[in-house]
């Protein structure tokens, strides 16, 4: 079982940050691997807000591949930001040779069209240098979007956390949101596209637990959308429902959890609205998620939510104080970095519960 | 002494013999009186026997003609094996035994095709059960309480649309629907399946339609029964408890004309309308109730005079599917003023997944469910080289039809629902669940309502008398002197029973695949021991 944490933040934070609020959680585990998604950057980012950034680990080869795809399709690098290895003996990471994180500016031919065909563009050339990477098997890509950088690597969080010297804060790398998660890998062989969070046109998701619906999903979603691919995970499901149901049916947020967890039959036949639920559930009855699980997500807006299955078998708590609020698997990640809030406000989200926190840090909190 | 003839017809040819004991009987005629296929006979036997009447033994031979009873050597008379006469004797004397060295096929076509009625005996294959719900959920994901947990047990029968598809809009936060949907009634999944009055006596129809009543109303369990072709008494077709019955139309339309002058006066829509186009244990044949069966209130039922009543293979005037759609699907929707789901069943054949994306694609999203039926599906009568040698196993013809649907990003459109051989070997609930893993939204089921009211056939050749009207049971044969032999309530009963009984299996399956909504398509919660099984379908092989 994997921990996801995550922290929303008035000031930018430092990844050490989501390390701190991890750590504590990973008693027993096998920690086999470390991931993060920040967004809202600061640091060497702050001039490139609006720019997209590309999110890479690969070999040399791979890097060149990467290159030239974005050179023969017009895009201008504006910035580059390259972590120096700290490659002491002894640390538990598979390290891929590069990591490169680069801001570009669109290609000339974008520059008067329109907001949505730029978020076109940007998921085509993510999934096309997936393809490339993937074929010649030289690299990964996580993201490709502004003001997104993602991280992820397999081994011991600690190591890895030593190994791109996440441990000192430098100020160079900082976010006012992070989504993390530490794993613990169980059914699936180690690959780097498996571990969460995943990201997909300005949606970010990570997942503790399990999706047994994992087959249905996945044989519906592959129909859905060109950008739901991979499914190296069953938390995969949950991030291209979130995208589906909100940027392409155009659905508001709440609508979310009655598909991923519709309400009973019986209660739902009790509500106002039971018409609308019903239509919801019989024609998206194959994203609907069983087993244990609990989601931590970041919607474009930059509203953080969390919400878990339909019968609460996976813990999330989010408690925080005026400037950072933060959502933890377990509350021992909470009291590490965020030791003097108050825990009498601390909320322990339900089965029919959606919490989400908006940008000014106020915290909503929802029954489907 | 007395010639052999070779042609002569002795009950070593037929497929059960009578094995009687002179000794216990006591002639009281019990099973004469009961054996409904006239197959045995009182005669009188002229024996030699041994005696001895006095207080020590003295043994005098003596030659007596004695009262027994002997099977009859005739082919239209053949005891059929259905253990009535062993039943009701009272002294264990009689019994009906399997005779494997029997000619019966050779020489009972001497009328024609060998005609009954029950299912097939010659592909009672069982895949299901080399298929194991091996994807158990323990530590990785627990498990869930069967007991304790709620479980969605409901299944969709109508047309579903695509998301994008809804007529939803979004103002304020809050969708709101602006258009009318397809009507779809979430129902049990399993559907007691199309057995009419007619191929039922009225007794047995009445128990399948009282079990429907309470489990719906005592239970809370929305099951559906389906009238089967020939329409519905008119009281029912006025009463509130029509909402529990899908009314079948069929390629002889029987019963219609009652349907369509009740419709004015009908308080509640039925829940749903099956176009039957074909069987699975007679696919490309059409409907068939003789003569026998057709009894005064079946004839006013369907409105008709007594006489031999076949459906055609067809619906005349259907040349095309675009055209079924159109026009029957259409004119049923209409009918009901688009409130009541219309679904279609067809033999299961190798031509399915053709129907199937066909019916995907209709421009009128107008097709409620597509009801696939298996070889093993069940009949009160036909030919027996059509149950035998006709037809198509459900397993993966379902799947593939699934998988059809998923290649095209519309499985869940048109909801799937397998029959054919469903509780086979008695054990419904598994069998429903695991077809709902490969793809089935439902199941639909007839036989194992007939055997829960005591019906005796088998897929070994016993009984299977339905097409005669001399069905032992009561259950399919008009003949007032046998219905008396069913006890409704009892029989209701039963199924109702059966049927609470398989609800908590299906929890007790769902439980520990970590599932509280139905698993359809499911495909990863099963294994199977059979390599060419799991190729089939898709599913992993293990041993
Ligand atoms: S088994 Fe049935 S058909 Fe055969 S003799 Fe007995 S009662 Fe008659
Ligand atoms: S008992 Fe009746 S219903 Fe059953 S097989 Fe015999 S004739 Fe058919």
């Amino acid at each position: 079982m994997c921990r996801i944490g995550s922290i929303k933040s008035k000031v930018p934070v430092h990844p050490s940050k989501a390390l701190h609020l991890m750590l504590p959680q990973q008693e027993g585990h096998d920690n086999s691997g470390f991931a993060m998604v920040m967004q809202d950057l600061y640091g060497v980012f702050t001039e490139y807000k609006d720019k997209p950034l590309l999110s890479l680990a690969c070999t040399q080869r791979g890097a060149q591949l990467v290159e030239d795809y974005m050179d023969s399709h017009n895009f201008v690098q504006l910035a580059e930001w390259i972590p120096k290895p700290n490659k002491q003996q002894g640390l538990d990471i598979k390290a891929m040779p590069y990591y490169i994180f680069r801001n570009y500016d669109y290609p000339e031919q974008y520059n008067d069209k329109t907001q949505e065909e730029r978020e076109e563009l940007m998921l085509d050339t993510r999934l096309a240098l997936r393809k490339i990477l993937e074929e010649t098997n030289e690299g990964y890509v996580y993201s490709f979007w502004p003001d997104v950088l993602t991280l992820k690597e397999i081994g011991d969080p600690r190591d890895i956390a030593t190994y791109f010297r996440l441990w000192d804060d430098s100020g160079m790398l900082v976010a006012k949101s992070i989504v993390t998660q530490c794993r613990q890998n169980t059914n699936y062989d180690i690959v780097r596209y498996a571990a969460h969070p995943f990201f997909i046109q300005g949606y970010t998701l990570c997942a503790n637990g399990e999706n047994t619906f994992y087959t249905k999903n996945m044989e519906y979603q592959k129909s859905l959308h060109r950008g739901y691919t991979g499914f190296e995970s069953d938390s995969q499901n949950f991030i291209y429902t979130l995208h589906y149901v909100l940027r392409q049916l155009k659905w508001p947020i709440q609508y979310y959890k009655h598909v991923i967890t519709p309400l009973p039959f019986a209660e739902a036949e009790q509500r106002e609205d039971k018409k609308v639920l019903s239509v919801i559930r019989q024609s998206l009855g194959h994203l609907e998620i069983n087993g244990p699980n609990t989601i931590i997500a970041v919607l474009p807006s930059g509203e953080m939510i969390t919400c878990c299955d339909s019968k609460k078998l996976r813990p999330v708590v989010v408690g925080g104080d005026d400037t950072t609020i933060a959502i933890s698997s377990e509350v021992c990640g909470l009291n590490a970095i965020l030791p003097n809030r108050d825990m009498s406000k601390d909320i322990y989200p339900n089965e029919r519960e959606v919490v989400v926190i908006n940008n000014d840090l106020e915290v909503q909190r929802w029954k489907q | 002494m007395e010639t052999v003839r070779t042609q002569d017809v002795s009950v070593n040819d037929l497929k059960w013999k009578i094995e009687y004991c002179a000794e216990r009987c006591t002639m009281c005629g019990s099973c004469v009186a009961t054996c409904t296929k006239n197959a045995i006979e009182a005669c009188i036997s002229h024996r030699s026997v041994t005696v001895s009447n006095a207080h020590q033994p003295e043994p005098v031979k003596e030659h007596k003609a004695i009262p027994v009873i002997k099977q009859v050597a005739s082919i239209a008379n053949a005891c059929v094996g259905c253990g009535m006469c062993e039943k009701v004797c009272p002294n264990h004397a009689i019994k009906a035994v399997r005779n494997i060295d029997n000619r019966f096929n050779l020489l009972a076509r001497d009328h024609g095709p060998i005609k009954r009625g029950g299912r097939t005996n010659l592909n009672a294959q069982r895949t299901l059960d080399s298929i194991i719900v091996g994807r158990i959920s323990q530590m990785t994901d627990p498990a869930l309480d069967s007991e304790r947990h709620t479980f969605d047990i409901r299944a969709p029968f109508g047309r579903v649309l695509l998301p994008g598809e809804l007529p939803l809009i979004s103002e304020n936060g809050q969708l709101t629907l602006t258009g009318k949907t397809p009507p779809v009634n979430w129902i049990y999944p399993l559907i007691f399946s199309d057995m009419s009055i007619g191929a039922l006596s009225t007794r047995a129809w009445e128990a399948v339609s009282l079990a429907t009543a309470y489990l719906n109303e005592k239970h809370n369990l929305p099951i559906r029964m389906c009238s089967g072709e020939g329409g519905m008494p008119v009281k029912l077709l006025e009463s509130e408890k029509l909402k529990y019955m899908i009314l079948q139309i069929a390629s002889g339309h029987f019963g219609w004309n009652r349907i369509i002058k009740a419709m004015p006066r009908m308080k509640v829509d039925p829940a749903g309308i099956l176009i039957k186009i074909g069987q699975g244990a007679k696919p490309g044949d059409g409907g068939l109730l003789p003569a026998a069966k057709v009894a005064e209130h079946v004839q006013a039922i369907r409105g008709v005079p007594k006489a031999t009543l076949s459906s055609p293979p067809n619906h005349q005037g259907l040349y095309s599917i675009e055209e079924s759609v159109q026009k029957m699907h259409l004119s049923l929707n209409a009918a009901f003023g688009f409130r009541v789901p219309v679904a279609i069943k067809c033999a299961a054949s190798a031509t399915s997944v053709s129907v199937y994306n066909n019916l995907l694609r209709d421009p009128y999203k107008i097709c409620g469910g597509f009801f696939i039926d298996g070889i093993q599906g069940g009949t009160g009568a036909a030919n027996e080289v059509s149950l035998d040698h006709t037809g198509h196993p459900i397993v993966s013809k379902l799947r593939e039809c699934y998988l059809a649907a998923v290649k095209q990003g519309l499985q869940g459109q048109i909801p799937l629902w397998a029959g054919g051989g469903m509780g086979l070997t008695g054990n419904a609930a598994a069998d429903a669940f695991k077809m709902i893993c490969l793809g089935a939204n439902g199941v639909f089921v007839g036989k194992i309502l007939i055997q829960l009211l005591g019906c005796i056939g088998n897929e070994n050749g016993r009984c299977n008398a339905c097409s005669t009207g001399k069905c032992p049971t009561g259950i399919c044969t008009q003949d007032p002197r046998l219905v008396k032999r069913l006890d409704v309530d009892k029989g209701a009963q039963n199924i109702v029973d059966y049927i609470l009984a398989l609800d908590s299996e299906m929890r007790k399956l769902m439980a520990p695949i970590g599932n509280s909504s139905l698993p359809v398509g499911r495909s990863d919660a099963l294994v199977t021991t059979d390599k060419a099984i799991a190729d089939k379908l898709g599913i992993q092989y293990v041993c």
